[in-house]
């Protein structure tokens, strides 16, 4: 048990380094935030000393030293913009972010995971195809589509919901929708095809057979097994909890971390930036640790692995 | 006497398996193939029988090559396998060829039967004429009896008996000499097995075809073999020729496995107490000889020390402490 | 003896594609209390169909009619609630492959403890007792410690021994045993069998043994069903129909199996393959295999008919052979090799 544990914190550490060096190569390859921070015609003095403040002066290599060195002890760097630590201008758009999300992550699961079961044990009827065809129609149409038709119908034609913004929990409304509705198309077709591989296993006639009444066959037996591959899925859900709404943060002005990106990645706010995707990293390594171990909770069977002598 | 067509000298292979859930798990060693020499005539069958896990089908993939063994070495017309790739290995594979169990698994579902058999042909002989190929593709066809008609259909538009003819005609279009049959004829129904079981002797008999034949169904593996090996947990425990073998076998596993066969000509004789119990894991074999955990005669010996395989007169070699070997072999021998 | 089930006119039609496909053309069949019947066939001949149709088992796609009674209640169209309480209670089954047909994420002792609990009431430690003796009973030693085994730890043989537990709990009056042994090694299936026989010897329940090997079946049972393209062919006594098969197919069968003793001859065939359910010849659908097929085999399908008080035969010309034995192909000395490739070629 230690050594699967070891394993797998090393695992996700060397992904996490993975990330953070790879974003941090990328973006200081793609742009001077210097040009970009200051004004178009501040002098080239300026600039230098802008340059040499935030030691993008030195070699790539030797930023990248600095900058493991500091992180390794907590510090993440302070923004270029308004100097504060980037940390923590990531932290206070969490909770902005997660007033979004949760509630999505519970209609994705409230709506997706039923309605995959239901069409499931309907298999080909007129409701299933039904389900099924908004389910492909939610997770093909990309969410800044879908989300502009939901401002287009209930902001501008029925005035029944502000389209953009973030003073009332009103606001939260569309965002939520726009992000629920992909999310439980994706599950419940995912749920589908898992229970129906379940039902169609010979220990769910066995179920039947022994006399265990039809409902109780779904929810026992069959339910059980299904859940092991919907798991993935669901870990993946709560992997993107912070960084899963960015387009649609940017579409209706909600001030999470998705839109610091989006902000802080167009200005070259380097500092910030990193701490986003270590955020982001960090959550997805997280969900992945925890959907392993739900996996070994969910399935006694052990995967087996075979090598040559 | 002229050397066999096949050989097979100490032939091993073993696995580095995990055993256990993981919290717990532990690697062991899988010894799937122990030790088994044997070797097959040109134009005779070796039955090769035992129940799963025995390492029968381990061995067959062994003997073609398809897998590299551990230790011990396998000869085909008097040379060790050529090295995978070498312009040897493509002579020697074409003489050496598989029938699997599941025919539909082995084709492939987008190509026409005649495309089928002719793939191998045009890869190991690309300078054959449009017309040559087509001639040879229809005398396979004709001699797995199948009709001109069927190359044109698809896998699916066949069944299961003529599908197992066309992995047939597909293995026999390299003309090869030799043929190892893991299963050929488990997943069909009984009235076909039979046309299969008297098509695999009337294609010995013409091309002087050499088999393998891999089973557990003991009744087809008598019908079809001239010598049998019956196999327990990775090696040889029984060897003799089909008739003798099946009428009086030695080693207790083999009676226990003969005993074992529901017939419908046998029905209401009393049989013996079936063997008890599985065999064990092949990954944690018990001291001794594998069997005796199984075996109605095992006394304290059977657990200290390993049975070797030995003659016991008329061609028969049986791994058991209790069958006297014999004498006048041993003083040939000797 | 009392009938324990009747069956009559049973068909069953599978909805694929858009068309219907019959795969049960009609079948009468009766099951007396504690009899042991066999149901042989190949692939497709309806065997384990007709018992899934029974138990209401089939998936959606399947319409079923005719007449299934049990005890007197019928169970063609019989409400959910109601085969619920006869399944494993009064009629339960084993399958094919054991170890794919227990719950992979459950405990061996959950599994049959759920069985008890829905037709014995018990629950708890008196559910865990009761469990335990059944593993005793079914022949798996130390019951305490596997009952709290997942089924992937334990062997076929094993498994196929805890699905016999799991049908006894509810101390049925037949058991429905479809090809149980079919999966298993030659040792562990002899193994089986005499478990079944042994229950049924014990408890009274009857058996039905669906399986594709006629060796099984002969074997195991009193009275033999033969069964082919989604018909009934012939029936009756398992060793008048060994002794003196009467229909065509029945007597290829026999003809087709190699012997395990005695001279090795060449095996007769019967040519051909079944028909696919959907291209079903017009009259009988073993005449284009049948070497006694004549014109009316051909045109119309034969009716199953009593030849005496137990046997039944579908086959227009059984009576050119009435009471034959069985054609035997001819023994051929097969001392030595060359005789014997001789004999066979």
């Amino acid at each position: 048990m230690f050594g699967f544990v070891a394993s797998r914190v090393a695992r996700a550490a060397l992904t996490i380094g993975f990330v953070v060096t790879f974003a941090f190569v990328v973006l200081r390859l793609s742009g001077d935030p210097a040009m970009l921070i200051m004004s178009v015609d501040a002098p080239p003095e300026a600039i230098e000393a802008f340059r040499k403040a935030w030691g993008l002066d030195r070699p790539i290599w030797e930023q990248y030293v600095a900058y493991a060195a500091k992180a390794l002890s907590g510090d993440f760097g302070n923004s270029m913009r308004d100097g504060r630590p980037a940390i923590e201008l990531v932290l206070e758009r969490v909770p902005m972010t997660l007033a979004i999300t949760i509630p999505a992550f519970l209609i994705k699961i409230g709506l997706g995971i039923p309605a995959g079961i239901f069409a499931a044990l309907h298999r080909n009827s007129v409701l299933d195809r039904l389900t099924m065809t908004v389910s492909v129609a939610g997770f093909t149409v990309p969410s800044f589509v879908l989300a502009l038709l939901l401002v287009l119908v209930f902001s501008v034609q029925l005035g029944w919901l502000p389209s953009s913004g973030s003073e009332s929990w009103q606001h939260a409304i569309l965002p939520i929708i726009t992000l629920g509705v992909a999310g439980a198309a994706v599950l419940a077709r995912f749920t589908r095809s898992a229970m129906l591989e379940v039902l169609g296993q010979p220990y769910i006639r066995t179920a039947s057979a022994k006399g265990v009444p039809w409902r109780r066959v779904v929810s026992g037996h069959a339910l059980p097994n299904a859940a092991i591959p919907t798991v993935t899925i669901v870990g993946f859900m709560i992997g993107s909890l912070i960084a899963g709404a960015v387009v649609v943060e940017s579409v209706f002005a909600w001030p999470g971390v998705g839109r610091l990106l989006v902000a802080s990645v167009a200005n070259r706010d380097l500092a910030v930036v990193q701490a986003i995707l270590l955020a982001i990293a960090i959550s997805m390594v997280a969900a992945n640790l925890a959907v392993d171990i739900a996996y070994g909770w969910l399935d006694p069977r052990p995967r087996r692995g075979r090598a040559h002598a | 006497m002229t050397a066999p067509l096949l050989e097979a000298r100490s032939l091993t292979r073993h696995f580095v398996v995990r055993q256990g859930s993981w919290p717990a798990s532990h690697k062991a060693l899988l010894r799937a193939v122990d030790g088994v020499s044997l070797s097959v005539g040109k134009g005779r069958t070796l039955g090769l029988v035992g129940e799963s896990g025995c390492g029968k089908s381990t061995t067959g993939r062994l003997l073609l090559g398809l897998l590299d063994p551990t230790a011990g070495e396998v000869l085909f017309e008097g040379q060790p396998l050529a090295k995978a790739g070498s312009a040897d290995w493509r002579r020697q594979r074409q003489l050496m060829q598989m029938v699997y169990q599941d025919p539909l698994g082995a084709l492939d579902r987008r190509l026409k039967v005649a495309e089928q058999i002719g793939e191998a042909l045009e890869i190991h002989h690309p300078e054959f004429s449009r017309s040559i190929h087509r001639d040879r593709v229809a005398a396979a066809i004709e001699a797995v009896g199948l009709q001109a008609h069927h190359a044109d259909r698809y896998p699916h538009e066949l069944s299961g008996g003529q599908r197992q003819r066309v992995v047939l005609a597909r293995a026999l279009i390299l003309q090869p000499r030799l043929l190892v049959c893991d299963e050929p004829i488990s997943a069909l129904d009984v009235s076909i097995q039979a046309q299969v079981v008297n098509l695999l002797l009337d294609l010995q008999h013409s091309f002087g075809l050499t088999y393998v034949f891999i089973s557990h169904d003991l009744k087809v593996v008598r019908q079809i073999s001239h010598d049998v090996a019956v196999m327990y947990l990775g090696r040889i425990v029984e060897y003799g020729g089909a008739e003798s073998l099946f009428h009086a076998p030695q080693h207790p596993y083999t009676q226990a496995l003969l005993a074992a066969i529901p017939s419908v000509q046998q029905r209401g004789i009393a049989r013996p107490t079936p063997l008890q119990g599985d065999p064990p894991d092949p990954a944690a074999p018990p001291s001794g000889c594998a069997f005796r955990t199984r075996c109605p005669r095992a006394v304290q010996i059977c657990a200290e020390a390993m049975p070797a395989l030995r003659e016991t007169g008329g061609g028969r070699k049986v791994a058991c402490h209790f069958v006297e070997p014999d004498a006048a072999a041993g003083l040939a021998a000797a | 003896m009392d009938k324990l089930v009747e069956i009559r006119g049973l068909t069953v039609d599978f909805a694929q594609g858009g068309r219907s496909i019959r795969a049960l053309h009609g079948i009468d069949l009766d099951v007396g209390a504690g009899e042991a019947v066999g149901l042989v066939g190949e692939s497709g001949s309806g065997k384990s169909v007709t018992w899934l149709a029974a138990l209401g088992l089939l998936p959606g796609t399947a319409s079923i009619r005719g007449s299934v009674m049990l005890d007197g209640r019928q169970m063609v169209g019989a409400p959910r609630s109601m085969l619920e309480t006869l399944r494993g209670r009064r009629v339960a089954m084993i399958f094919q492959d054991p170890s794919s047909s227990l719950n992979p994420v459950f405990r061996i002792g959950r599994q049959i403890g759920e069985a008890l609990g829905l037709h014995r009431g018990l629950k708890g430690a008196a559910a865990e007792a009761e469990a335990k003796r059944l593993l005793d009973r079914v022949g798996i030693a130390n019951g305490a410690r596997r009952l709290r085994d997942y089924p992937h730890e334990l062997s076929g043989g094993m498994n196929q021994r805890v699905m016999i537990a799991m049908a006894l709990a509810g101390e049925p009056d037949l058991l429905i045993a479809d090809e149980p042994t079919t999966a298993l090694d030659a040792t562990v299936q002899a193994q089986i069998l005499a478990l079944l026989q042994e229950i049924r010897h014990e408890s009274g329940m009857a058996i039905v043994l669906i399986s594709h090997d006629l060796g099984v079946v002969a074997e195991n049972v009193d009275r033999v069903c033969v069964m082919y393209a989604g018909r009934l062919v012939e029936e009756a006594a398992s060793d008048t129909l060994f002794d003196r098969p009467r229909h065509p197919y029945t007597r290829g069968l026999l003809a087709a199996l190699p012997a395990l003793d005695g001279p090795r001859t060449r095996l007769v065939s019967i040519p051909g393959s079944v028909p696919e359910p959907w291209n079903l010849p017009k009259g009988c659908a073993f005449a284009p295999r049948c070497g006694e097929a004549d014109e009316a085999c051909h045109g119309s399908q034969p009716p199953l008919v009593p030849v005496n008080a137990a046997e039944r035969v579908l086959c227009f010309r059984t009576r050119y052979f009435p009471d034959a034995p069985a054609s035997q192909p001819q023994p051929v000395p097969a001392l030595q090799d060359a005789a014997f490739r001789e004999a066979v070629l």
